[in-house]
């Protein structure tokens, strides 16, 4: 009924054409964009690896051994469980937050400079040099990012010729260079949330509290911080969720030693040739994400509604 | 005698090529009510700001207490500010707001509580103090912005029209409760409003501004009855402005030659007109009274256009020649006779109770 109610008042305010075009838009995108997908994956996910001509036989059945496997390795394992790759998963969640954490440490204050500090033509210049470098594709910029921190880069090269160094850093095996490329690739993602929450902060109490001695840290911390709290979770969580899922860059630049979990994923996908292990292993790095995020918004006192503002 | 609380020592503001605050010299004694009077855009904030530092003079000097405040930041200025829109922590209770100055000074939690609520006690606002700042009312958060600053203890308070976003009547209790507030803690208040009943109620003395230049400054009787220029005059409450030429000068008493014929007025020695000059006579609208029939001096022909009826006055909008819009107050004391819409009046007015002034810009409000 309710429904009806709404719908009625959705097409009477926006007239018949637009609003059908609306709620198809937003129907076909839920649903074939974002749920079927997902379903599909789901799905995949618990079932075994047939060949297939027996997708659909009898052996088709619905099994946990995909997510038994990430946690415990193949049944014939020495080791209890699948440390390689339950280390890998670790590794990649702890990276993620690493990552996360110097994005925060570096954009908010660039945030708060955007948005309450910088005027009319200064501000304008640096929103612009922060969004034309992406302009630039992904993986142009990770092997470009390679290039400079390569063994005869720019970097390299300068610091030798400064004399800070005598022989090459090896930025790509100590994973300099990937950590650099993740924290680059979802700055803006970072910034612009943040600096949203912060706009609207009212510059007064800003002064207030500096009328009352405050330093500018507290200030920050219990003034500005606060207030922008929502803006930085929403932040977070994207850049958190987008590191924790992203390829190219750990691919191009990731050391030898270094493997991310989304390159797991493909390698089922890819190589491995096995769609369902793939899927549970994606599966399980998306609900971990999730309940992560859910976690700390939890600690920090968020509720998900305040992010989407 | 000990320094003044705040001495301002010919200070200059400037944006760039504009002039927002013109050399102003003013010393402003300890535990005063200083109000800073002028239509909106005539630099009060400017200045305010650069008494609690958020920006510096650019000629002249800034002292409190005799202390030279050039370089000294807000932080540290013994000075606290109540903002426009007062700027509370929403984020806050309320006494964790009052208690901001004392966290920011180390204060221990215990001993911020016990002071918060002293001042909540102060403001008549007991027992408020955990509430959030959004569940009180408009006049209970102006009075938690004035115990905020007064828990730091500051030597010097300063007020940007705090009052201007109450309704009327809570603004006018607010008047006498800030009044009440200032004169129990006995400090040093700088007012500054754009408002010259509260100016006038509140004040020990009033400076009046416009366009970046103090006009007057005196107590309220003495920038009301005895302005010193025609925008003091017609800026503080409502003036008749009789323009005329000076026909003759005799002791205190000027006599214009007006489109009413000759008018009589006082002398103002602080800005005295001159022989043979225009000018102007400046006549409240409760100095202007109906005439009988045998008095001459100072006499009015005039027609009533209007009646605005107040309750304790009327208001009477009178059309005598050329000035169209007289304005004449009469108290509602049941002893008033004549002066019905479209009727003629005649209206006269005591010398004594007139001020000759030299021409000059008249406020626009
Ligand atoms: N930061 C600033 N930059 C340039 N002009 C300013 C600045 N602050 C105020 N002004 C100008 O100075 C004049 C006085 O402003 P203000 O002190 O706010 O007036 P008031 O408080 O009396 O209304 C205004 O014309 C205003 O536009
Ligand atoms: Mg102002």
């Amino acid at each position: 009924m309710a429904l009806t109610g709404w719908l009625k008042s959705f097409l009477g305010k926006n007239g018949l054409l637009v609003g059908l075009y609306i709620l198809i838009a937003v129907a076909v995108w839920i649903v074939l964009l974002i749920v079927l997908p997902q379903l599909f994956m789901l799905d995949f996910s618990f079932r075994y690896n047939l060949p297939p001509g027996q997708v659909g036989g009898p052996q088709d059945v619905y099994t946990l051994s995909n997510y038994k496997y990430l946690v415990f390795g193949s049944p014939g394992n020495q080791a209890a469980y699948n440390w390689i790759d339950l280390s890998v998963f670790g590794q990649t969640i702890l990276a993620a937050i690493f990552v996360t954490l110097i994005d925060l440490a570096l954009c908010y204050p660039i945030a708060y400079y955007l948005a309450h500090v910088a005027k009319g033509a200064t501000g304008r210049l640096l929103v612009l040099s922060l969004i034309i470098p992406y302009w630039v594709n992904e993986i142009l910029r990770a092997f470009a990012f390679r290039i400079i921190f390569g063994a005869s880069g720019v970097i390299n090269n300068a610091l030798i010729y400064i004399g800070v160094i005598d022989q090459p850093i090896d930025f790509i095996r100590e994973d300099v260079a990937l950590y650099t490329g993740l924290s680059y690739a979802y700055i803006l993602l970072m910034i612009f949330p943040i600096y949203n929450a912060v706009e609207s902060l009212d510059r007064n109490q800003v002064e207030a509290a500096r009328d009352m001695g405050a330093s500018w840290l507290r200030i920050h911390w219990r003034i500005v911080i606060p207030y922008a709290k929502p803006g930085i979770a929403s932040g977070c969580t994207m850049v958190f969720m987008l590191t924790a899922g992203a390829l190219a860059a750990p691919q191009i630049l990731g050391g030898p030693s270094s493997l991310w979990f989304t390159q797991l994923i493909v390698q089922w996908f890819n190589t491995g040739g096995n769609w369902p292990r793939g899927s549970a292993y994606a599966i399980a790095l998306l609900i971990a994400c999730v309940a992560f995020v859910l976690f700390m918004m939890r600690i920090f006192k968020i509720r998900v509604g305040e992010i989407g503002r | 005698m000990s320094a003044p609380a705040v001495e301002l020592d010919s200070v200059t503001i400037k944006f760039g090529a504009f002039t927002a605050v013109r050399d102003v010299q003013i010393d402003i004694k300890d535990g005063e009510f200083f109000s800073f009077l002028g239509p909106s855009g005539c630099g009060k904030t400017t200045l305010l700001r650069a008494v609690s530092g958020f920006l510096e003079p650019t000629v002249g000097a800034i002292r409190i207490h005799g202390n030279d405040m050039g370089g000294i930041g807000p932080n540290i200025r013994p000075t606290a500010l109540i903002f426009q829109n007062l700027a509370l922590f929403p984020l806050m209770t309320v006494w964790e707001n009052i208690a901001f100055g004392l966290e920011v000074r180390g204060v221990a939690k215990a001993e911020r509580r016990r002071r918060a609520d002293e001042l909540l006690d102060l403001i008549a606002l007991p027992g408020q103090g955990d509430k959030m700042v959004s569940e009180l009312s408009g006049g209970q958060k102006q009075r938690v912005a004035i115990a905020r600053a007064l828990a730091v203890e500051p030597q010097v308070l300063l007020l940007d029209e705090p009052l201007s976003a109450l309704d009327l009547k809570l603004r006018q209790h607010m008047r006498t409760e800030l009044r009440a507030i200032q004169q129990r803690v006995g400090l040093t208040f700088i007012y500054i409003t754009h408002d010259q009943g509260e100016a006038l109620t509140m004040s020990d003395r009033i400076a009046v501004m416009s366009s970046g230049v103090i006009e007057q400054v005196g107590p309220g009787a003495d920038v009301y009855d005895r302005p010193d220029t025609a925008f003091v005059a017609s800026f503080v409450g409502e003036n008749n402005a009789f323009r005329g030429r000076v026909q003759e000068i005799a002791g205190e008493d000027v006599r214009l030659e007006t489109a009413h014929g000759p008018l009589v007025g006082r002398l103002n020695p602080r800005n005295p007109v001159r022989e043979g000059d225009e000018a102007y006579l400046f006549v409240r609208p409760e100095s202007l009274k109906p005439a009988e029939a045998d008095e001459s001096l100072n006499r009015i022909e005039a027609t009533v256009r209007q009646d605005e009826f107040e309750g304790s006055f009327h208001h009477l909008i009178l059309a005598a020649g050329e000035d169209e819009a007289l304005r004449m107050s009469s108290p509602n004391d049941g002893g008033r006779e004549g002066g019905r819409e479209g009727e003629s009046l005649a209206v006269r007015f005591e010398p004594k109770r007139a001020v000759a002034l030299p021409l000059g810009p008249l406020a626009t409000e």
